[in-house]
């Protein structure tokens, strides 16, 4: 039954891709139907197992043995337990939401069928990433997830930049995914296993070094999958992809993806503390680089990339904190799905309705036109920014006390970073709000000379709005009432209450003046102000922000340049010297080659009598050594 | 005696390269059926020789065994273990995909004057129908390639070590006319040029071949005079070259054995083909038609890594030790080179050319890891490989015949125009840089596996050959598909059509079938696998810190240490 989750999603793939035109017309909502049977489905498992006890709940299904092979075997199984579960309702959840969303967004697309059936490709690999109950079949959904997120970045192929885009995003993975097979080869010399139930019960058998490099590789993947430093640079990149797999890929569901890696193997993190450490540096720095860069984009799909990865790190952050943050981490993930999800929807609102604009400094004054994006994107941002009572002040308010928890100066250093990060959450996010829905119209005609003329989505995209923003609203109050959340993953994840050394009413209190703080800031500088059409030029500061604090600079000169440099010289060398030495050296045999040579002269004749000679010289051979 | 079923699977072929080779000038597509036909009728032998290998039987089975030369010890020895039944179906299976893939090739030169390619096809014979005035390269294409069938299925099943010789080099005849008698129909540097490129071509991979082979040769005569030596009477044949082994009768000095190794060996790293003796494939597979670079790097050169496995670890266990530190570094130079050229090439065929050095890269690190995991890992390499390459390969010869131009910089925005040939490249490519759940993920990820349980460092380092295959499948799926339609050449380009189409669907839905359920051939390939393992007596890195059986899977192995299910 488990199988029909990631089945029916797949099954819409495989129709959709291998179709044909027939389906062009229809194929749309097949996709949007399977996506929400595979929801039904999950909900159904979901009842289920609330009425089970909570150590009885989680449910195993072996399809096949995959890979057997002496000393190596890889099943074919599935694994639901709560943290699976919770994984499964949000991504089949914001997914059928974001595939009707899709229906109107793609509506004049002529290749609208081609990228539902990406779109049921990814939710297939996204489902088996999550439902896998061992490494090596959690790999195929890690990278099948990753071939998705490049087919649907190049979905508008035709543009060198979106082609340009998803090559990277694949590239920059793979070094992740390099990291993953390194960890599954560790696992499998340590345990000679790599299926989660036997790898985790008995972790702790093995030293702490072989934990630690087991663990620092799986951060590696994590950094590739979910945009973290020094694998982040391709996020950004990625938002030349249609809204909704921004929406849904980039925001919600697959850039999570690493936190559900760490959070599923914490076993093995909570015996390596080095390597949490680095976790929770990774998470640390993300958190604010993601901040900073989310600040300077003029870009509204860009600003909200930054803000992705930026939450992001929160989540790793939290991760890495081990017992006192795992469940927090998972919890700020499904409310970041609902309000980072509803503000993609948002912009590609936006964006729809002013002839695909994405340059904020051309918005302005939008709230009277697009009324219905105004306010959901409004209740995103204010969950976002962790409005007290919305989603996204329960979920990083816990966060941010994990983090004084971790103690000692550490705990210090964190607390205040992940504060910081919240006011400049705050900042980059009245930013946007300031520069699309307040302020005086900028707005431009487009390259065609199309003067926009703002009007709301609609229905079938205003909708899922709407329910995300329900979701923005609501869900981390009812995720913190009773703690219902936390219990909910406790037998998964473990749980510890944290011991801050500041009250919980003391963080509670910080987080809001941090907040006030950002949003003045931002008020001050973007709503009160005037806000310019062309950007000013900028401190250094701003300046290097655009560039992605001149990451891609480094990338261009060290990785494309030096790269370009050095197979350049070795095609070069290939021809003039190893091949150069081989021939030399055959040369010096006498001049072979050029006899050979004057042999090639058409005449099979030749040919024969030179097959004659060659079996003339086995038997003679054959002969003499006879007669030795 | 039973049925000689490997000698009829060779000899299916061998015929219908004769039959093909008589059919008369006029009726050229009457030759391509009849081509077809008997290549169909192979894959139904080998087929039934997969289905009739049993995993748990003796390691030789089907076995024939005739005096040859009685004289020299020679005999006609044949028989498969796992690997060799594998090898001889993807062979089988391949070769029909060449045939309809090569369909039109070498019907343009009809009316050209006598080129090279009348020679003498079929399995060593002279020509069926003798010398005629009117040459006909349709029937000799095809003759060619049913010709080198024959010959490589008795490679695969050759136990006498002369016999595999004789087949191994006679193998480069069919081969050379192949690469110098047909080319691409265009050539970037013109008609004259490009046929002199050819003809290098074909020359450079006969003298490379047959420098190899000459010297496999001596180190043939040199284990014949061994054994003469060592057991009374001089034999070729494996299995008593073995068991006279294991029972202590024969022994070979340790500096003989290592002359003998290498002499085996370096034919093998000619043709299979290993840094730096590899720079004949790239001319080779760039100046050949799409099917026949195909036939070379997806069938012929699996012989030399099937040889490595069969005749120099089962032959030379102790000089395959002593030689593995070094093997495994130029199988590392191999991965990496190999990708880093395939980066930076501008051709499309010689890219796929240095994609597959890299490949074998691999397989000879995992076969010379020395685990079973390698070693199972490099056999169902050599098959996924060989399906994966011919996949891509061929698409990108029928992107090749539309344009005219083998170049990248000549393409650019395909997709828009042709999307299911531009959707059946990118499977081929995403096959090739070992995509999850495509089968050539398995068989890399389980030489990787391999490899790292024994030289974690050498595991990492060929990890970093898997992001440098993204890298160049990529950006050639980046430089000829995507972007904006500017070339009007390519804006008339059709899409692939229905005989296409039925050559690459097949070969997709293997990649993914096997991708999916690959335990039907690690189950034949297992205790082959096992046998070799002991052959040079090694086992098994153990886990530091075995975990307890899992409880629920369905398989366990058949000699497995923990016998509870005996």
């Amino acid at each position: 039954m488990i199988g029909l989750l990631v089945g029916a999603p797949l099954l819409g793939a495989a129709v959709l891709l291998c179709g044909g035109r027939r389906l062009d017309r229809a194929g749309h909502w097949l996709a949007c139907l399977l996506s929400g049977a595979s929801f039904v489905i999950g909900v159904l498992f979901f009842l289920d197992m609330l009425g089970r006890s909570g150590d009885d709940r989680s449910l195993h299904s072996h399809l096949w043995s995959w890979v057997p092979v002496e000393g190596f075997q890889a099943d074919v199984a599935f694994q639901l337990d709560q943290l699976s579960m919770t994984f499964v309702l949000l991504i089949t959840g914001v997914g059928t939401l974001i595939h009707i969303y899709s229906v109107g967004y793609m509506e004049h697309d002529p290749r609208r069928r081609r990228f539902f059936g990406y779109l049921n490709l990814f939710l297939a690999a996204m489902l088996l990433l999550v439902l896998a109950d061992n490494y090596l079949l959690l790999y195929v959904g890690w990278e099948g997830v990753g071939l998705a997120s490049y087919l649907l970045i190049g979905f508008w192929q035709d543009k060198p930049s979106a082609a340009a885009a998803a090559k990277k995003a694949f590239l920059v993975n793979r070094v992740g995914d390099a990291g993953l097979a390194i960890a599954i080869f560790l696992m499998f010399t340590t345990f000679g296993s790599f299926a989660f139930a036997p790898v985790l019960s008995s972790a702790t058998d093995a030293s702490e070094g072989k934990l630690t490099a087991v663990g620092l590789m799986l951060l590696l993947a994590a950094c590739g999958k979910s945009a973290q430093v020094p694998l982040q640079s391709w996020l950004g990149d990625a938002m030349e992809g249609p809204t909704p797999v921004s929406a849904l890929i980039h925001a919600a569901t697959m850039v999570t993806a690493g936190v559900y890696l760490i959070t599923r193997s914490g076993a093995i993190f909570n015996a390596a503390p080095d390597a949490q450490t680095v976790v929770v540096v990774v998470g640390a720095v993300t958190l604010l680089f993601g901040a900073i860069v989310g600040c300077a984009k003029d870009d509204i799909k860009k600003a909200l990339a930054g803000s992705t990865m930026s939450q992001i790190g929160y989540m790793i952050l939290a991760a890495g904190l081990g017992p006192i943050g795992y469940a927090f981490a998972i919890m700020h993930l499904v409310t970041h799905g609902f309000f980072k999800a509803g503000l993609f929807l948002g912009a590609g609102s936006v964006m729809h309705g002013m002839n695909d604009e994405v340059n904020m400094r051309h918005y302005g004054g939008l709230r009277k036109h697009m009324p219905v994006t105004f306010v959901t994107f409004g209740l995103g941002y204010l969950a976002i920014i962790g409005f007290p009572g919305l989603s996204g002040f329960f979920s990083k308010d816990q966060i941010i006390e994990a983090a004084f928890a971790k103690g000692g100066t550490q705990g210090w250093i964190l607390g205040a970073v992940t504060l910081l990060g919240a006011a400049i959450t705050a900042y980059y996010m009245t930013r946007v709000m300031a520069m699309t829905f307040f302020g005086e119209k900028r707005w431009k005609p487009d390259a065609e000379g199309n003067e926009p003329h703002p009007h709301e989505s609609p229905r079938s995209m205003t909708i899922p709005m709407v329910v995300l923003a329900f979701g923005s609203v609501f869900a981390g109050g009812l995720f913190k009432f009773n703690e219902s959340f936390v219990n909910w993953l406790e037998p998964v994840t473990q749980f510890e209450h944290g011991h801050s050394p500041l009250s919980a009413t003391a963080v509670t209190s910080a987080t809001v003046v941090a907040l006030v703080i950002g949003v003045g800031a931002a008020w001050l500088q973007y709503g009160r102000r005037t806000v310019p059409s062309v950007a000013p030029r900028g401190s250094l500061l701003t300046r290097a922000a655009r560039r992605d604090l001149l990451q891609d600079d480094f990338n261009h000169i060290v990785l494309v340049n030096g790269g370009t440099y050095l197979t350049r010289s070795l095609v070069y060398a290939d021809n003039k010297v190893v091949d150069g030495a081989v021939n030399g050296t055959a040369a010096t045999f006498g001049g072979l080659s050029g006899r050979l040579r004057r042999l090639q002269n058409g005449f099979a004749r030749s040919y024969a009598v030179s097959m004659f000679g060659g079996a003339a010289v086995l038997i003679a051979a054959t002969l003499l050594m006879r007669a030795v | 005696m039973s049925f000689p079923l490997l000698t009829v699977t060779a000899l299916v072929p061998a015929v219908g390269a004769v039959a093909t080779a008589a059919v008369p000038a006029a009726k050229r597509t009457a030759a391509k059926w009849l081509a077809l036909l008997f290549s169909l009728a192979t894959l139904v032998l080998a087929a039934v020789v997969l289905a009739g290998f049993d995993p748990g039987g003796d390691r030789y089975q089907m076995t024939e065994s005739r005096a040859w030369i009685a004289d020299f010890g020679v005999r006609y020895e044949l028989g498969v273990d796992g690997i060799g039944a594998v090898m001889i179906a993807l062979t089988a299976l391949l070769i029909p995909f060449v045939i309809g893939a090569g369909w039109n090739d070498a019907d343009a030169d009809e009316d050209a004057d006598g080129a090279a390619g009348s020679g003498a096809p079929g399995g060593g014979g002279p020509a069926a129908g003798g010398v005629k005035s009117r040459w006909r390269p349709t029937q000799g294409f095809f003759a060619l390639i049913l010709a080198v069938e024959a010959m490589v299925v008795i490679s695969f099943a050759a136990t006498d070590v002369f016999l595999f010789y004789i087949f191994f080099e006679a193998m480069l005849i069919p081969m050379y006319f192949l690469i110098g008698g047909f080319g691409d129909k265009a050539h970037a540097a013109g008609e004259e040029e490009g046929a002199k490129q050819r003809s290098y071509a074909a020359v450079k991979f006969l003298l490379y071949n047959l420098a190899g082979g000459l010297i496999m040769l001596a180190a043939v005569i040199g284990l014949y005079v061994a054994s003469a030596d060592q057991l009374g009477e001089g034999t070729f044949s494996l299995q008593q070259l073995t068991q006279a082994r294991a029972s202590g009768d024969f022994s070979l000095a340790d500096n003989t054995e290592r002359l003998l190794f290498l002499g085996f060996f370096l034919a093998f790293a000619v043709k299979a083909p290993l840094w730096p003796l590899h720079t004949w494939l790239p001319n080779a597979m760039g100046e050949a038609t799409a099917p026949v670079a195909v036939l070379i790097t997806a069938v012929v050169d699996k012989v030399g890594t099937f040889a490595m496995l069969r005749f120099c670890l089962g032959l030379f266990p102790g000089a395959s030790q002593w030689a593995t530190p070094v093997v495994i570094v130029l199988a590392l130079i191999s991965i990496i080179y190999g990708a880093l050229l395939a980066v930076g090439q501008r051709d499309i065929k010689r890219l796929v050319a240095y994609a597959s050095i890299s490949h074998f890269g691999f397989i000879v690190l995992g076969i010379f890891a020395m685990t079973s995991q390698g070693q199972g890992g490099a056999t169902l390499y050599m098959v996924f490989h060989g399906i994966s390459t011919a996949a891509l390969m061929l698409v990108a010869g029928f992107l090749i015949s539309r344009r005219g131009s083998r170049l990248i910089a000549d393409y650019g925005g395909v997709q828009k125009v042709a999307p299911v040939l531009a959707g059946t490249f990118l499977v081929g490519g995403l096959a090739t840089l070992s995509l999850p759940g495509l089968a050539p993920f398995i068989s890399e990820f389980l030489v990787l596996a391999g490899t790292f349980s024994r030289y974690p460092v050498a595991g990492i380092v060929a990890t970093a050959g898997i992001i440098l295959a993204a890298l160049y499948v990529l950006l050639l799926y980046q430089r000829t598909m995507t972007g904006p339609v500017e070339k009007p050449e390519i804006r008339r380009m059709p899409d692939l059509k229905v005989r296409e189409l039925a050559v690459v669907t097949p070969l997709i839905a293997l990649l993914v079938v096997l991708g999916l359920f690959p335990k039907p051939l690690t189950q034949i390939v297992n205790p082959a696998v096992e046998h070799t393992m002991s052959d040079v007596q090694k086992k098994d890195p153990k886990p530091q810190h075995p975990v307890a059986d899992h409880g629920w899977f369905d398989y366990k192995p058949a000699k497995h240490s923990g016998g509870d299910h005996e």
